[in-house]
């Protein structure tokens, strides 16, 4: 799938073997979902009153807040997707640019989630 | 010259952390910037990549220190409820206080003008997007490990992790900036 490989002289003196995709396409995928995961649980932060109980029950007593719950499941989405992509696509060649363009729409997504005229305009009542 | 245990945090969150960030970022862009054709030969490639996997994995750990100590450490003492739930604690202050007014307190109380949308804008925004930058910056460090020098045939991967690797650097500004401004108006005391 590497469509967009040159022919360059000093990597062939190198003696480089090709390397596939898959794990390429499973990091960037994984950092979209993360991103996703972390907007989309402050968006629900703020829509409900339960989720935000529940991700404050995350901070361990040390006065974090929802904020604790929020980024620890961010990082846990993220890291657990990154395995199991890195697993399923281990040794497989993807479309890598198809994979970065779903990965830049969830982050893009997250990204929105985070910003604070959107989300709180998710405030419950 | 004394520092308390809380400012010191926020020097180290802040202020060294964040320079050792900005450092990687600059010398990361660099090296990236480079792996183009026809531009390094083969020794000078393998010396190029030796620093930039440094670099690059330098920055995402600053960028997990850096969040994880913000969270964990510095973000209690700044939202801490001190002042009751009219503020009243704040009333008066000049500045915030350890005991009865914390920076969220004094934010929200807008005792010394308008500064609600500090707290309402600026931190709410910094302390969710700043995570974007360990994320993003692991996963750079991930593909130039990865491909290392085969990103240089590959114009359009190399531009991808790019755009990542500023996306990362961008995430960090954003709570960097808003950091710095707020330890301004409400420092950590």
């Amino acid at each position: 799938m590497q469509q967009d490989r040159e022919t360059v002289p000093e990597i062939a003196e190198l003696g480089l073997a090709e390397r596939p995709d898959g794990p390429g396409a499973a990091a960037m995928l994984a950092a979209g979902i993360g991103l996703f995961a972390l907007g989309l649980l402050t968006v629900l932060n703020e829509a409900s009153t339960t989720m935000h109980d529940w991700l404050e029950s995350w901070d361990l007593d040390r006065g974090v807040g929802p904020l604790a719950g929020k980024t620890t499941l961010a990082v846990i989405v993220w890291a657990v997707s990154w395995i199991v992509l890195a697993i399923a696509w281990r040794g497989k060649d993807v479309d890598l640019k198809r994979w970065f363009w779903v990965a830049l729409f969830l982050g893009i997504l997250g990204g929105l989630g985070t910003f604070p005229p959107i989300f709180l305009s998710f405030e419950a009542g | 010259m004394e520092l308390s245990d809380r400012e010191a945090w926020t020097v180290i969150h802040g202020l060294l952390a964040g320079t050792l960030f900005l450092l990687a970022f600059a010398g990361g862009l660099a090296g990236l910037w480079s792996l183009r054709p026809g531009f390094l030969s083969p020794a000078a490639i393998r010396e190029r990549m030796r620093r930039l996997y440094v670099g690059v994995w330098v920055m995402a750990a600053v960028a997990w220190i850096t969040v994880v100590s913000g969270t964990w450490i510095v973000y209690p003492w700044y939202r801490a409820s001190l002042a009751g739930d009219d503020l009243s604690g704040c009333v008066g202050a000049q500045l915030p206080s350890a005991t009865t007014c914390s920076p969220r307190d004094f934010l929200l109380s807008n005792v010394s003008g308008r500064t609600s949308s500090w707290h309402e804008f600026g931190m709410e925004w910094k302390e969710h997007i700043g995570w974007a930058a360990p994320i993003l910056a692991t996963a750079v460090a991930f593909l130039v490990t990865y491909y290392g020098p085969r990103l240089i045939p590959r114009t359009w991967l190399r531009v991808v992790t790019i755009v990542m690797f500023v996306a990362a650097f961008a995430a960090a500004v954003v709570g960097g900036a808003f950091g710095a401004f707020l330890n301004k108006v409400a420092p950590i005391v």
